[in-house]
């Protein structure tokens, strides 16, 4: 018997509503049962999830290799927290330096700082992109961590903007489930959409093989320099969500700086470069593994061996997880394949017996 | 017969190496014409200055009436040149369909390259604005991809790769995976096929197949033909004229008859017997 090959566009568009709906519910759910340390951590995992879909979009889908996007999260970050703390509150926690008076006095609602916190992000990354994205491989990768780093060093030296070294205290933690996923579903959409155009297909063939694409009359650097706003754009939307799930922000190394970046890239890679649920999936993950791997920097027992507690033990083992990854597989969980509903309906009935391909 | 593609005294440096040298010539609408030499004449260097891969050194390159010297790749292929290239490079992860709609994304997104086509006096191909805007929040972009993707169709249903339009580039055979080139190729609607050593690892029969199909698709998509070859079965077989280059220079030009006999090509190719000695 012969078996339909796809699901039709409006099978796929009534799943996927019964589905959005489905995780509406489960994250209701999660608000009434789950206690505030894990609904923290379910935030991350969108947050997280938001870094990884937009680094996805610049390295995975359009093949640049940035390292820059913990510059990009940064901005984001700082512009968004800026606009919600009130101007009492900047007052106060401007020691070294006092504040800019304009910037004292703006103040909004955390939707549209988000929003301004997103668009300042994306203009940071049309400055980088500009002259970053005259180079290839190698080059543009030391050149993008070199220029998130000018950003960093820029917020820990404007103090008069950015506090310093003390960073932003205090910062409203507006940052709940319904953002957090709001966020994520309208950042998914977006690049959803995006990547399944003419566009996207741009995007990928400039992957794909970057001469062949401009003799192909593709605009090769509007279009790497769209893909890198555009994950600068959403960058910052998660810089903002991020401010305001932390409470504190710093540009030290660990919190928005490179260190950031690594993790996101740790999060696509072990997803699948170029998949964009498969993004999501490895951003999920992270955020859980790394939570979890706090177990081992306090003191435990392993087969009968007292381990004592070790700082930055989790690291290792991420790192770990992360060599092993690379060696076994390769293509990480995804590879370039999308979880889509006429992908499972194949493998499903594939398993069935029924006709491959 | 209308001139389409001129080289006017196009030389091309890299370094102390000149790897065209003074090239004169001039493409005329609708010609089959074919440019031979030894390995490392400068043939595809040609090729990619026409394409704007390089700026020529010195020499202006004129195509259908507008100096295209200055431009970028996407712009010239906008207005009407497409290529192949010697070693395939087709964009393998993707299938053969998307391959094809490739060449259909500069009609949306290109509008420098249409402003040059209005400065002088022609049809823009842009059709509409704001098209990522529209593509990305799906305004009106739909009934577009739809009317790509008929045209795409109707493009593969013609060059005869419809049945595999779902595989992925990179599994079809090698003598498909150049017939695809040439279908991405004029999925751009070029006035100028370009092509680059079509024939290049084909068995006897792919070849026999291949001039077959290169004269259908002048002929039926109303283009002009330039090409590169190392098989002068294919080039004597099919091009009107051939253009000879040794050393970056055109050292003979004529019909293919011409070409078997003429001294210059065959010392080219075989070499002086004194030289040997």
């Amino acid at each position: 018997m012969g078996m339909k090959k796809k699901l039709s566009a409006k099978a796929n568009f009534f799943l996927t509503v019964i589905f959005v709906i489905f995780v509406i519910f489960l994250l209701h759910l999660a608000n009434v049962y789950m206690n505030a340390y894990q609904l923290k951590i379910l935030n991350l995992m969108a947050i997280y999830g938001i870094m990884a879909v937009s680094l996805n979009l610049i390295n995975g889908i359009t093949g640049i290799f940035s390292l820059g996007h913990a510059g990009f999260i940064l901005v984001g970050a700082y512009t968004a927290a800026l606009l919600t703390l009130t101007p009492e509150q900047k007052e106060i926690s401007f020691i070294i330096e006092p504040i800019i008076p304009f910037l004292k006095n703006l103040h909004t609602n955390f939707f549209f700082a988000t929003l301004a916190g997103g668009v300042l992000a994306a203009f940071a990354a049309f400055l980088v992109g500009w002259p970053v994205l005259r180079l290839a491989g190698d080059y543009l990768a030391i050149a993008s961590l070199g220029f998130a780093e000018v950003i960093r060093i820029l917020a820990l030296n404007l103090r008069s903007v950015t506090n310093g070294a003390l960073g932003l205290k205090g910062i409203p933690e507006y940052t709940n489930t319904w953002w957090a996923w709001g966020w994520l579903f309208v950042t998914v959409l977006f690049i959803g959409s995006l990547v399944n155009s003419s566009y996207g297909r741009a995007l990928k063939a400039i992957r794909e093989d970057r001469i062949a694409a401009e003799e192909m009359g593709i605009n090769v650097f509007k279009h790497q320099l769209l893909s890198f706003v555009i994950g600068g754009f959403f960058a910052g939307i998660s810089g903002s969500l991020y401010a305001h799930w932390l409470t504190t922000i710093d540009p030290r190394i660990t919190t928005l700086g490179p260190m950031l970046t690594f993790y996101v890239l740790i999060m696509i890679v072990l997803g699948g470069l170029g998949s964009i649920t498969g993004s999501i999936l490895g951003a999920m993950i992270f955020a859980i593994l790394f939570e979890w791997f706090r177990r081992f920097e306090e003191p435990f027992t392993f087969f009968g061996i007292e381990v004592p507690g070790i700082k930055g033990m989790r690291i290792l083992i991420i790192s770990v997880i992360f060599i092993l990854v690379m060696i076994f597989w390769q293509r990480g969980l995804m590879g370039r394949t999308e979880l889509t509903w006429n992908n499972l309906y194949r493998w499903i009935f594939a398993r069935r017996g029924g006709e491959k391909s | 017969m209308k001139e389409l593609l001129i080289l006017d005294h196009v030389t091309m440096r890299f370094g102390g190496l000149v790897a065209v040298d003074d090239f004169v010539n001039t493409i005329y609408e609708g010609e089959l014409a074919g440019l031979i030499g030894p390995n490392g004449a400068g043939k595809t260097t040609v090729f990619n200055v026409i394409t704007g891969i390089y700026y020529p050194t010195s020499g202006r390159i004129i195509f259908d009436g507008i100096d295209i010297t200055p431009l970028k790749p996407h712009q010239i292929t906008h207005l009407g040149i497409a290529r192949t290239f010697q070693n395939i490079r087709l964009f393998q992860d993707m299938t053969v369909l998307e391959n094809v709609l490739i060449s259909q994304h500069h009609v949306l997104s290109n509008p420098d390259a249409d402003r040059i086509l209005k400065k002088h006096g022609k049809d823009p191909k842009r059709d509409g604005n704001f098209w990522f805007w529209r593509a990305v929040l799906k305004l009106g972009y739909v009934d577009k991809e739809k009317q790509m993707k008929e045209e795409a169709m109707e493009l593969l249903e013609k060059v005869g790769l419809i049945d595999v339009m779902n595989e992925k580039a990179s599994a079809l055979p090698y003598g498909e995976q150049r017939k695809l080139e040439i279908a991405r190729a004029l999925a751009t609607h070029p006035k100028l096929l370009l092509l680059d050593e079509p024939a290049a690892g084909m068995n006897p029969k792919e070849t026999e197949d291949l001039m077959e199909f290169i004269k259908r698709i002048r002929d039926e998509f109303k283009i002009t033909v330039f090409l590169i070859e190392h098989d002068m079965k294919v080039v004597m077989g099919i091009c009107e004229r051939i253009i000879v280059m040794d050393y970056g220079k055109i050292i003979a030009e004529g019909t293919p008859e011409e070409i078997q006999s003429n001294p210059k090509v065959i010392e080219a190719y075989l070499g002086r017997e004194w030289e040997y000695v």
